[in-house]
């Protein structure tokens, strides 16, 4: 197997038939087998009908394939088998592709995140903030990168004992700090309140030296889930940080559901996307999805982060465990926050921060190499976030220095399998497995082409905090990611916008050429100043056009 | 500070004025002045009467600012004079000359509302019999709303102003009242010449030079130029060669198919007013045949019907919904707004104005299939033949003909299809409130440039002019000084400036149209009115109507059994059951049956068309087809969205992006002076990339100043930096009856695992 995608699914050399290309030129499809999450067989031997003998592939990616076979012979039996055992090698004791391959790029993706680095662009550690390494050997918390940041009054031991108050050892540490009001953004998971009710001086204390870190008044608690939610999962142990335990804390349910009901969201949305676009009512058909609905609670869940940072506030997000939804909202909350993450190499460092090494649980929402379609841990939590940096970068267009070919790279790498960069559940299971000296980054294939990723129409503006406008009114389908399958759907290599912007680029610049040589010409008393096809000087002088400001 | 306004208005507030707005966040800084305040009145405006003190509030932002002033009535507008100097910050930039921010003309108002405590009561006019409301709330037709407070007002003044207002805005009036007639009068309006300006079809020889473009052979009629023939002709028009002259004038002009457009291989589109047929009377019918027989001879003896009476929906249908639609933008407050939010889909889709919208463009589409495919002549009709014929006429010109996509292009078209086209203006907007003109009203003249607005949307670079021009455009209608849109028609117009005129029989009054733009903007103000993303075609082709050879020409040695008459459906009527009998069998094997005219339904055949279109290569001076799927016909929000603040992004927008566009035009442009100054002959080799001349960079010159999605409507004055985060969340847990049980689940199966 030497590519991600094998040839298998050209129909012109092999027993498939792509049921409609009899005349037609050859169909070829590029599907990685990673994107693949289910292989059935329809129809029997003795089945009627055209089409009606052949295999179903649901994908990961919204769209089926369906291949229609001749029914001598037993014609599938093979292929079937193959793309059984290949799409889903996990399962049958195979490496993932990414152990495979043997790309190789100029750049080495996996030194783009450095979490000490980052801290430190961040002004940490400081008076207030100190960088622990409990986690070395994931002792504290399996599902925790190794380099945490924690309150600078907080000891060792005070970590250890909070841990055992919070489900999964996921203690509240520092995802982001204010450079100028040092308010923070904590990351945990939900606290082991139960049935009973319990309290935890250790955890409160922990909270308060949260607090006080920048002198916040009032801690804001935002628990992301529904309150109906967070009030049920005592009954499993957890719950929500109440009042009188912690009093200077206030607690906001931000409604987010769980990652159940957005399975279930995306699957209507495909249904009513592909493979044809549901024609009468469609607005209502999407609204009946409540995708966007999601994503209009996710975002304004992180313009409420933002906002009380933004005001000097600190602010302890959770969940029930703290890999999804927590994700969700912090990840969001310090892009809003902090132009650097809208940088292109900047996103990437948000990725792999907040989602990769604070443990999201990639390896069980997508399913990599898994056979197990119908796994209930499987949710599209990613999608729907990266789904939301879409909807910011539809609003502020000028705002992100990636262009939205970034946003569905990332995400056709996220079930591909070629790269390393979304294996695994967490930190600890990925230095197991050997996944940095063993596989490539996705990092390393975009910074190697980096200006493919680029937005024209960046501009940057450090300090700048970007709300969006969380309403129905703006949000909009992303039509070019969920129904990019459908031929009627126009698939711009670029927008009408920006190849004008490009074209206006270059012309400028000829221009720009065009009179520096003929300044050049004139300046020389006895050249003719009327050629223009004078050969460009090679040493062109540092001629300035002053009153044009030419920003690139 | 409140004692100092109870001092001034003579009366203190009242206890019953439960206000939004808690005195203490009313900033006023100054006492207001006792000295009634006008504005800059125009050439002819009267005040009619005026109070004082009163409080113009809004409850849109976080800080609930109300302002006070004199409120006035005048016979051009509703106009509120805040008390504070006028904070001239930023000069405004897209400045309406004639109306301010605060002024309301009084035929843009759509509906009052008297505030009774926290009830909200629309008023229809009359007068108010038992207790005058204090508060005061006005939807305009521009989708601004303002509410005012009259409580803060000496009684007397404020039964006056409301009175007035309530009397100017929504009581019968003569046209002759309209601001237009006292404003021309008092205005020395200077002629502008003609050339290089809109072509505006009020001359044979504009109509002939139009034909002439589009290389159409029918017949010139100008023997209606006052009116002889019929007042409910227009002055000039084309019919099919064939018309004789008794047939010009035989049932007023119904029935008589006017020439719109000819496609460049020799077919034509036509539209009339259709007759309606009374039964045992065969006299129309003939008629009606021959009218057929005429615009079947134009080209190719082939003619297809569409009575859009039939098939899109009617006048009053479109009204309905478009009150529906227009409800969702007309928010008195915050709360309101985030309420409706989550049901935004549903409610868009149950008033539907989309679909509306999305009809037009599929009738549209048919038309051109049938003349780009079919080469077939089409003649589309419905009663009166004035309104949905005007918004399919020009949608099937704007998407087959590149002139009708520039500036002065599309300002023609609407002159050729909607002025002289004779769309009733006056009855359709119902600027004088006659209740037996109520049932005419309809917003047929918007519904168009929605459809526009849906084109340039899905194809921006083949526009010269911008979605601020549709917007601006769509406000004009209801400023009621532009001949434009204040008539029924022709010989309307005609008789109505001439009575009015002051001097002679011989010169009318002399009226601007709503394309003398200067009237209301300045210069750069409409340098928005044209798309940074335009270019112009390039010189060297400029063919545009290339000699083509229609492919299905060499089906005319088909044996004659191909031609089957398909039978009758709800679209498209082939006339071949009525022309069989008029041209015999002879003729009518030479009748083209296209192969869509088989399939079953009209969409299917729509989409197959708009797929073959699609897989050629764009050009954006060819032929334009809009995508009719769902997700592509969208809500156009800058005309809808911009006086809502909450959905305001900061720094954002589309106009974010083309803003840097304008920007380096207006280096690219500048670069080209410098060069053309050094006398270099540029090779403009790039194609289409050579900037139009003129286009400035007013926005490239803000570019320091963050914009908003709402520029240039609303400036940078009220931003606020907080962000708008929606009240109403948790009113809205959509999971009550759907996936309840998936909602309760945890996420990772089970309990915490350290719980033991």
């Amino acid at each position: 197997m030497a590519s991600a995608s094998i040839p298998v699914y050209n129909s012109s050399n092999n027993p498939l038939e792509n049921s409609s290309s009899h005349n037609d030129p050859a169909v070829t499809l590029d599907v990685p087998l990673g994107a693949i999450g289910r292989v059935e067989k329809m129809g029997g031997a003795s089945s009627r009908g055209e089409n009606s003998y052949g295999l179903d592939i649901t994908c990961k990616d919204m769209r089926n394939l369906r291949f229609a076979l001749k029914q001598e012979g037993h014609s599938r039996r093979d292929i079937f088998d193959i793309l059984f055992k290949y799409a889903f090698p996990l399962s049958h004791g195979l490496l993932l592709f990414a152990y495979l391959s043997q790309e190789k790029f100029e750049e080495n993706g996996w030194s783009v995140y450095k979490p000490m680095e980052e801290f430190r662009r961040q002004g940490l550690p400081n008076d207030k903030w100190r960088v622990t390494f409990i986690n070395a050997n994931y002792e504290l918390c399996d599902t925790y990168p190794t380099i945490l940041v924690v309150p600078f009054k907080a000891t060792e031991e005070d970590l250890r004992k909070v841990c055992t108050f919070r489900s999964r050892g996921r203690i509240p540490v520092l995802s982001w700090i204010h450079r100028e009001n040092q308010a923070v953004i904590c990351r945990c998971s939900q606290p082991l309140v139960g049935m009973s009710g319990k309290r935890n001086k250790d955890d409160e204390r922990y909270l308060d030296l949260i607090r006080e870190a920048n002198g916040t008044a009032k801690l804001t608690i935002y628990d992301a889930r529904p309150s109906v939610n967070a009030v049920a999962n005592k009954a499993t142990g957890g719950g929500y940080e109440g009042d009188d335990a912690y009093q200077n804390a206030e607690l906001v349910f931000l409604d987010i559901h769980n990652i159940h009901v957005m399975r279930e969201s995306l699957k209507k949305l495909k249904d009513i996307v592909y493979p044809n676009v549901e024609e009468s009512h469609w607005l209502s058909s999407l609204e009946s999805t409540h995708w966007l609905e999601h994503i209009k609670l996710v975002i304004s869940g992180a313009i409420q982060v933002a906002d009380k940072i933004s005001g000097g506030n600190s602010v302890v997000v959770h969940c029930s465990d703290g890999w999804d939804r927590t994700a969700q909202l912090t990840s969001l909350a310090m892009l809003m926050l902090d132009s650097h993450y809208r940088t292109l190499r900047g996103f990437q460092v948000l990725l792999e921060k907040e989602w990769i090494s604070f443990g999201h649980k990639f390896a069980n929402r997508i399913g990599h190499g898994d056979k197990n379609h119908a796994d209930q841990d499987r949710s599209p939590i990613f999608v729907q976030f990266i789904d939301c940096v879409w909807q910011m970068t539809k609003q502020f267009p000028t705002a992100f220095e990636f262009n939205e070919r970034l946003l569905v790279t990332i995400l056709d790498h996220l079930f591909s399998c070629r790269f390393g960069t979304f294996l695994f559940n967490c930190e600890s299971a990925r230095d197991t497995n050997e996944l940095r000296s063993k596989t490539v980054s996705l990092w390393s294939l975009v910074n190697s082409d980096l200006s493919f990723y680029q937005n024209p129409f960046y501009t940057p503006e450090s300090n700048r905090v970007l709300y969006p406008v969380a309403s129905m009114r703006h949000l909009e389908l992303w039509v070019t990611y969920y129904i990019r399958w459908n031929p009627r759907i126009r698939q711009q290599q670029q927008s009408p916008v920006e190849q004008r912007y490009i074209e206006l680029l270059a012309l400028r610049d000829e221009y720009l050429k065009k009179l520096e040589e003929l300044q050049l010409s004139d300046s020389s008393p006895n050249s003719s100043h009327l050629s223009n096809s004078s050969t460009p000087n090679a040493t062109s002088p540092t001629q300035h056009i002053t009153h044009l400001h030419t920003p690139f | 500070m409140l004692s100092s306004l109870g001092s001034a208005g003579g009366k203190s507030a009242k206890p019953s004025f439960v206000s939004y707005v808690t005195p203490e966040e009313i900033k006023s800084e100054k006492e207001p002045s006792r000295k009634e305040k006008h504005p800059d009145l125009l050439p002819g405006e009267v005040v009619f009467c005026s109070a004082s003190t009163v409080l113009k509030y809004t409850q849109d932002d976080l800080s609930q600012r109300g302002v006070f002033g004199a409120l006035l009535c005048t016979n051009f507008r509703v106009s509120f004079v805040s008390d504070e100097a006028p904070t001239e910050e930023t000069g405004q930039l897209f400045k309406n000359k004639l109306y301010g921010e605060n002024d309301i003309p009084l035929s843009c108002v759509d509906n009052i509302y008297g505030g009774y405590e926290d009830k909200k009561k629309l008023i229809t006019g009359g007068l108010v019999k038992n207790k005058y409301p204090s508060k005061m709330i006005i939807h305009c037709k521009d989708l601004r709303v303002f509410q005012f407070s009259l409580s803060f007002s000496k009684e007397e003044d404020a039964k006056k102003i409301f009175q007035g207002i309530v009397h100017h805005c929504l009581e019968p009036k003569s046209l002759r009242c309209l601001f237009a007639f006292s404003y021309c009068e008092n205005t020395s309006y200077p002629e502008v010449q003609r050339k290089k300006q809109t072509v505006m079809f009020d001359s044979v020889e504009d109509w002939i030079q139009d034909m002439k473009r589009t290389k159409g052979n029918c017949r010139v009629v100008s023997e209606n130029s006052n009116f002889e023939l019929s007042p409910k002709l227009p002055q000039f028009f084309i019919v099919p060669s064939n018309v004789s002259d008794e047939d010009l004038t035989k049932y007023q002009g119904k029935g008589l198919p006017m020439w719109c457009w000819s496609h460049h291989s020799g077919c034509a589109l036509f539209k009339t007013a259709s007759i309606p047929l009374v039964q045992e009377d065969n006299v129309p019918q003939t008629y009606m045949e021959k009218m057929l027989t005429a615009v079947a001879h134009n080209h190719l003896y082939s003619v297809k019907t569409e009575d859009l009476s039939d098939t899109l929906p009617a006048v009053q249908d479109i009204l309905l919904s478009y009150n529906k639609f227009k409800q969702f933008f007309l928010i008195d407050n915050t709360t309101e707004f985030w309420m409706s939010d989550m049901k935004w889909f549903s409610s868009l889709d149950n008033c539907g104005w989309l679909d509306i919208i999305r009809q037009c463009l599929q009738k549209a589409v048919e038309v051109v299939e049938c003349l780009e495919k079919e080469n077939t002549n089409v003649l589309i009709m419905e009663e009166g033949g004035s309104d949905l014929c005007c918004v399919v006429s020009s949608l099937v010109q704007l998407m087959l003909d590149p002139y009708y996509r520039t500036l002065l292009g599309f300002q023609s078209l609407v002159q050729k299809e909607w002025v002289a086209g004779g769309h009733a203006f006056l009855d359709r907007s119902n600027h004088l409130h006659l209740k037996d003109k109520a049932e005419s009203q309809s917003p047929v003249f918007l519904l168009f440039l929605e459809c526009v607005w849906q084109l340039q949307q899905q194809h921006g670079p083949a526009f010269q002019f911008s979605e601020t021009y549709l917007t601006v455009l769509s406000d004009s209608v209801h400023v009621p000084v532009f001949t434009t849109f204040l008539f029924n028609n022709d010989s309307h117009r005609d008789n109505i400036l001439r009575a009015e005129s002051p001097h002679t029989q011989r010169s009318p009054l002399n009226c601007p149209t709503v394309w003398d733009w200067s009237v209301q903007f300045d210069c750069k103000a409409q340098d928005l009115f044209t798309n940074p993303l335009y270019s112009e075609k390039p010189k060297q082709d400029t063919s545009v109507r290339k000699s083509y050879r229609p492919k299905h020409l060499r089906q005319l040695s088909l044996p004659s059994s191909a031609f089957k008459t398909p039978p009758k459906k709800g679209f498209f009527k082939d006339e071949a059951d009525n022309l069989k009998k008029i041209l015999g069998v002879k003729r009518l094997s030479r009748w083209m049956l296209s192969p869509s005219s088989e399939s079953p339904q009209t969409s299917s055949s729509v989409r197959e068309f708009y797929e073959a279109w699609q897989t050629k290569p764009l050009d954006y001076h060819g032929l334009l087809l809009p995508c009719l799927d769902g997700p592509s016909i969208r809500v156009w929000m800058q005309r809808y969205l911009r006086w809502i603040h909450d959905v305001q992004i900061l720094g954002g927008g589309p106009v974010a992006m083309l803003s840097k566009v304008s920007e380096i035009l207006g280096e690219v442009q500048e670069l080209q002076r410098q060069l053309d100054r050094h006398g270099c002959t540029l090779t403009s080799n790039h194609k289409g990339a050579r900037p139009r001349a003129k286009t400035a960079s007013v926005i490239a010159a803000r570019s320091s100043v963050r914009l908003s999605s709402s520029f240039p409507f609303v400036t940078s004055r009220n931003w606020l930096f907080k962000p708008a985060i929606p009240t109403s969340l948790l009113q809205s847990l959509m999971v009550t009856g759907m996936a309840g049980n998936l909602a309760d689940r945890e996420d990772d199966g089970g309990g915490p695992e350290s719980l033991v």
